[in-house]
């Protein structure tokens, strides 16, 4: 049965969300349907439980709004103290999230998730706060009431007639682990009320009498149950699939809301959120710009952005489309994206001409597979709040002053024509003096666009009517059959006005679309001819600037991932380091036009490239309002993403070569450390060989000269041993100890260090010990053969003959322990670190031979095999050398066919 | 010196070690041809007929490994290899290539005088007792019987720890690389499982050395290979 097995896919993905989920804080939220309901007394009655069992609680901020009871219960709870900000003259407290990281507690109380921040602060929004917390693996425990869902909010405006500004996406609520529902019947409400037990500031009482009304407060407590009971159905549903109890079949589609420049878009998309939450599907909205909407005034442009940013913090995924045909880019995009569900605004009452249709029939024409939804707008207004951007006074558009100029000329221009024909009334016939009012209409349409074409063509009939039609000066038409003449001039100037002025804007559009892909080409070849980081900085900062008519610098990391400013002209900017240091680590926008520091002058972009992000760059635009046009915004973000891939360009460009150089130096000292190695090796080779061929010599030499030679052999010898350390400290000095790593028994390798240390442990005792069953270890033989070697012959040099050496070998926790120890001396006291450092002996001024590079040798190799290497006085006397090696996954041993049977 | 005595071929381009080494041989009676170049030795192994040659791997005008491999394609007389090189690697590709035997720079006239020895003797018959038992130590190999005793009780050899010690005592005194062992003993798909080996090289010394930690019969060779000796 195909419905009984959970799809593998969803499987993974939920295991992916637990696996975040369990580094992510955990999110719990009282939630309640109005103030008083005691979601804050029930919240830090289970702190105090959860502190009982040991957690560690800390409250961040509790209103307690002076109510004894709630303060008895913060009592004894470690509290942050909260952070002061100055606004406006004042000081406000406010909650201390870089107080609360840096503490770092198992769980922190923040009441008022719907809380917005002083001005200045790191996020505008109190949710925002909690998201930063809890993705730092903090939990937190919130309140919230339910008029204070973004979702919910217009129906609890038209509910309670009071609209609160201050919301929480509904996403925020919907990812939260728990939700618990606060909740009093709303007669307890009122009477807590009315016992003076709920805070309602002074300042709001009256409205706040209207809102505490029992309809109300019912309708809300409705509201809080209902929300609640679908998100406990969510659950449901997730446990069912979870469990495989029952495949819930989900289609794949999604729903498509499109957004236009109307009051009462927020409406629009309230209700499409609400919808796609309740079938459980994904949701979009896009925002068709045609030509006309560009147009549209700054303030009501802004609206639209607005209304795409809430659409985001509702769950969707949002488009901004650009084009004419809105109906046939819409369905466009829904086919693409697989959304069988669209929902449109139903159109307004006025429409430009009666056979317009609205956007919703050319929909269904277009795509009657489509379902298509249509929304009721609500009035216009209610929901229009204001917001940090809307609320600053702009400067009246300068435009609006050369628009009128235009409609001037378009007059004086109609009034030449009519002098002119007036002048030229005897000699030609009327219908060629038309033809002169039509070509001023057109020169007018061509200069000064749609309204001044409008306005020439009126005129123009006026004109040739009062001056050149008899009887002249004056509207009365002797003829009739001028009426027709009227009206087909009209018509001609009107039709050929528009069509130019269409034409022209046309052009300008291309021009200016030309441009913009002009300055974006040019970018893109600079930046491809660059080698260097620097190079690419000054360029991205200053073609940035100079688009964008803005102050711009470029921020990179340091070796440490501290953003610093690269760029020239960004050195003297107040850049703030901190902001950048957040956008480039959480590789999201902050600044202007953002949730993050919204309050700061400039927009931190980072710089994301394939691989990472590469840096941030800084802009302040003369303009704050070009970051919020799309297109300027788009070509912003193109611009950052070019930037940023060339970064990434010119990094692997420097790692390139710097390999080469780190490949051409190796290679130059591998050649001189062999070359070395041999022209050293070869006389010394001779030298011993001379040596022992002279005791050789017939007649044979007497017995002094006989020590003499074996004398000289035996200092050549020392003298190789050293060559040989000084030539491979050499090598690991420079990084270059190559590991040849096998597996093998242990055993193998104290054996054959063990014989060529025999001649060094010659008069000592050597006993061995090896653990039963050691598991073969990887490791390079040769390297820890000299380490074995080293140690052992460092025992023999250093203890009195006869004293007795010790090998042994065991396991230890995940490693493999060897250790030699002798009873001899030991080690002198706070030596045993020193020892391992190069050029260091145990005993000074001692005439023992050797330069004390073994150890730091050994140290070197130890430390390549990713084990320890340490020195250590026995309790009994004398010293313990040990080092360890990691143990890992040996291969499987060989088997043989028959093993045992056939034993000989 | 007389024209019977056996002739060495010694490649090697320092005249001071040429020298010596002349001296010892020469001691030994044998006749020393000497060629200072690759190509000269190669000429020279051609026509004064080595029983020996002695050669180095850092020559001016190539590697001696050239050398073996082109002296191999003709003829089987034993090389023993100098080299100055503490790397396995070209010790490893010698004896791949076909070289009997090495010596690491500075290496003494006793040393050399040795290896020398060990060679020659390989060469002659193998050195099995006339009743086809090879003894080491207190361990007898009956080869005719396919036995091994160890102070006289039978020790039981798996097929392959018996196939490997063969391999072992038909070339004591010789370096036989984990290559060469895996290929003889496991077969050619093999040769990359050094592991397989070490292990087997470590139960035959458990079976047969008094002390498996410091034998003296099995012996490692680091990083190159083993060698048996008697």
């Amino acid at each position: 049965m195909q419905n009984e097995r959970p799809d593998p896919d969803r499987l993974l993905a939920e295991v992916k969300a637990q696996e975040a989920a369990a580094q992510r804080g955990h999110l719990r939220i009282y939630f309640g349907a109005s103030a008083g309901v005691g979601k804050t007394y029930a919240m830090l009655a289970a702190a105090r439980a959860l502190r009982s069992q040991g957690r560690d609680v800390v409250v961040g901020v509790v209103e307690t709004h002076g109510r004894k009871e709630t303060e008895a219960l913060v009592q004894g709870i470690e509290m942050l103290p909260l952070a002061e900000r100055a606004y406006q003259g004042r000081t406000l407290r406010e909650f201390d999230l870089d107080a609360a990281i840096k503490r770092r507690p198992a769980l922190i109380l923040v009441d008022e998730l719907a809380h917005t921040n002083v001005e200045g602060s790191r996020h505008p929004k109190r949710w925002q706060d909690i998201e930063e917390l809890l993705a730092s693996g903090i939990d937190v425990f919130t309140t919230l009431n339910v008029q204070h869902l973004e979702s919910l909010n217009d129906v609890v405006g038209g509910i309670t007639g009071i609209s609160v500004w201050e919301t929480v996406p509904d996403t925020f609520f919907d990812n939260a682990d728990e939700v618990m529902l606060v909740d009093i019947p709303a007669d307890d409400l009122l009477a807590r009320l009315a016992a003076g037990k709920v805070y309602v500031p002074e300042q709001i009482e009256r409205a706040a009498r209207n809102f505490f009304r029992k309809g109300n407060l019912m309708a809300l407590r409705e509201l809080a149950l209902r929300r609640t009971a679908d998100r406990v159905e969510d659950d449901v549903q997730a446990y069912r699939s979870d469990q495989a109890i029952e495949r819930v079949w989900k289609t794949e589609a999604s729903l498509l809301s499109c957004i236009g420049p109307q009051p009462g878009s927020d409406d629009l998309v309230r209700s499409a959120a609400r919808l796609a939450t309740q079938l459980g599907i994904e949701w979009t909205a896009v925002y068709v710009e045609t030509p006309t909407l560009q147009r549209l005034p700054a303030l009501e442009r802004e609206r639209i952005l607005r209304t795409m940013k809430l659409a985001q913090e509702l769950g969707a995924k949002t488009a901004i489309l650009s084009g004419e045909d809105k109906a046939a880019l819409v369905v466009e995009y829904a086919r693409t994206h697989n959304c069988s569900k669209v929902v449109v605004g139903r159109a307004g009452r006025t429409r430009a001409w009666p056979w317009a249709r609205g956007l919703a029939q050319r929909v269904a024409m277009l795509a009657p597979d489509v379902d298509l939804i249509e929304i009721g707008r609500g009035e216009a207004g209610t929901t229009d709040r204001p917001s940090a951007g809307a609320a600053r006074a702009e400067p009246d558009d300068p435009r609006r002053d050369t628009k009128r100029l235009r409609y001037l000329w378009a007059l004086v221009a109609c009034a030449a024509t009519t002098i002119v024909a007036t002048a030229l009334l005897p000699y030609f016939d009327l219908a060629n003096i038309v033809m002169l009012f039509l070509l001023a209409v057109v020169l007018v349409a061509l200069k000064f666009g749609r309204g001044p074409a409008v306005l020439a063509a009126f005129i123009s009939v006026a004109a040739f009517d009062f001056f050149c039609v008899p009887p002249r000066l004056s509207f009365a038409v002797s003829d009739a059959q001028y009426l027709l003449t009227f009206a087909v001039m009209l018509a001609v100037a009107l039709i050929i006005g528009q069509m130019t002025a269409g034409l022209r804007y046309q052009a300008r559009v291309a021009s200016y679309r030309e441009e913009r892909a002009r300055s974006l080409y040019e970018f893109a070849r600079d930046l491809s001819s660059l080698l260097e980081t620097q190079q690419v900085v000054d360029t991205a900062a200053s073609v940035i600037a100079q688009t964008f008519r803005a102050d711009v610098a470029v921020l990179v990391p340091d070796d440490k991932e501290r953003m610093v400013v690269r760029n020239e002209g960004g050195a003297g900017l107040p850049v703030d380091i901190g902001a950048a240091q957040w956008a480039y680590d959480r590789a999201l926008p902050a600044g202007v036009g953002t949730d993050t520091l919204a309050g700061s002058a400039f927009l931190y972009l980072p710089l994301r490239a394939p691989m990472r992000t590469r840096g941030v760059l800084a802009i302040r635009p003369e303009n704050s309002r070009v970051l919020l046009v799309p297109e300027q915004q788009r070509q912003l973000d193109t611009f950052a993403a070019l930037a940023a891939i060339a970064l990434e360009r010119v990094h692997y460009v420097e790692i390139a070569q710097q390999a080469l150089i780190q490949m051409e130096s190796e290679r130059l000292r591998n050649s001189l450390l062999s070359a070395l190695s041999h022209d050293l090796r070869t006389p010394l080779a001779a030298l011993v060989g001379l040596a022992e061929s002279l005791a050789m010599t017939t007649p044979s030499p007497s017995g002094t000269q006989l020590e003499t030679t074996q004398a000289i052999a035996e200092e050549a010898r020392r003298m190789n041993a050293l060559v040989n350390n000084l030539l491979d400290m050499a090598r690991i000095q420079s990084g270059d100890v190559k590991l040849r790593r096998q597996w093998l028994p242990v055993e193998e390798v104290v054996g054959s260090a063990l014989k060529s240390a025999q001649s060094a442990l010659a008069r000592h005792r050597v006993e061995v010990e090896l653990g039963r069953d050691l598991p073969l270890v990887e490791l390079d033989p040769t390297l820890i053969e000299r380490v074995l070697y080293n140690i052992l012959e460092n025992a023999g040099k250093y203890t009195p003959d006869g004293t007795t050496i010790r090998l042994t070998a065991e396991l230890s926790g995940d490693d493999l322990l060897v250790a030699v120890s002798d009873n001899g001396p030991g080690l002198p006291k706070g030596q045993e670190e020193a020892i391992f450092e190069k050029f260091v002996r145990g005993a000074r001024e001692s005439s023992t031979p050797g330069v004390g590079l073994g150890l730091a040798i050994s140290r070197a190799i130890v430390d390549a095999h990713r084990g320890k290497i340490w020195a250590e006085n026995n309790p009994a006397g004398g010293a313990r050398f040990c080092f360890t090696l990691p143990l890992g996954t040996p291969p499987a041993a060989p088997s043989e066919e028959g093993a045992g049977q056939r034993a000989l | 010196m007389t024209p019977t005595s056996p002739v060495v071929l010694l490649v090697e381009d320092e005249r001071q070690i040429r020298r010596f080494v002349r001296t010892a041989m020469e001691a030994e009676g044998w006749r020393v041809v000497e060629a200072d170049t690759l190509k000269q030795g190669l000429i020279d192994a051609g026509t004064r007929k080595p029983d020996l040659v002695i050669l180095d791997l850092g020559l001016p005008d190539g590697n001696g490994i050239e050398f073996i491999h082109g002296f191999r394609g003709w003829s089987s007389v034993p090389v023993i290899v100098l080299s100055a090189r503490v790397d396995e690697t070209d010790k490893i590709a010698a004896l791949d290539a076909g070289a009997d035997d090495y010596l690491t720079k500075p290496f003494g006239v006793g040393e050399l005088l040795a290896r020398v020895r060990a060679t020659l003797r390989r060469q002659a018959p193998a050195s099995t007792g006339s009743d086809g038992v090879f003894r080491f130590g207190d361990v007898e190999v009956d080869q005719a019987n396919r036995v091994v005793r160890k102070a006289g009780a039978i020790a039981h050899l798996t097929p392959i720890e018996y196939r490997l010690l063969t391999l072992l005592i038909g070339n004591a005194g010789k370096v036989l690389t984990h290559r060469h062992l895996l290929r003889e003993v496991w077969g050619p798909s093999f040769v990359e499982s050094n592991h397989y080996v070490r292990i087997y090289v470590a139960n035959l010394r458990q079976k047969l050395e008094a002390d498996p930690a410091q034998p003296r019969h099995i012996l490692t060779e680091t990083g190159v290979g083993y060698r048996f000796q008697q």
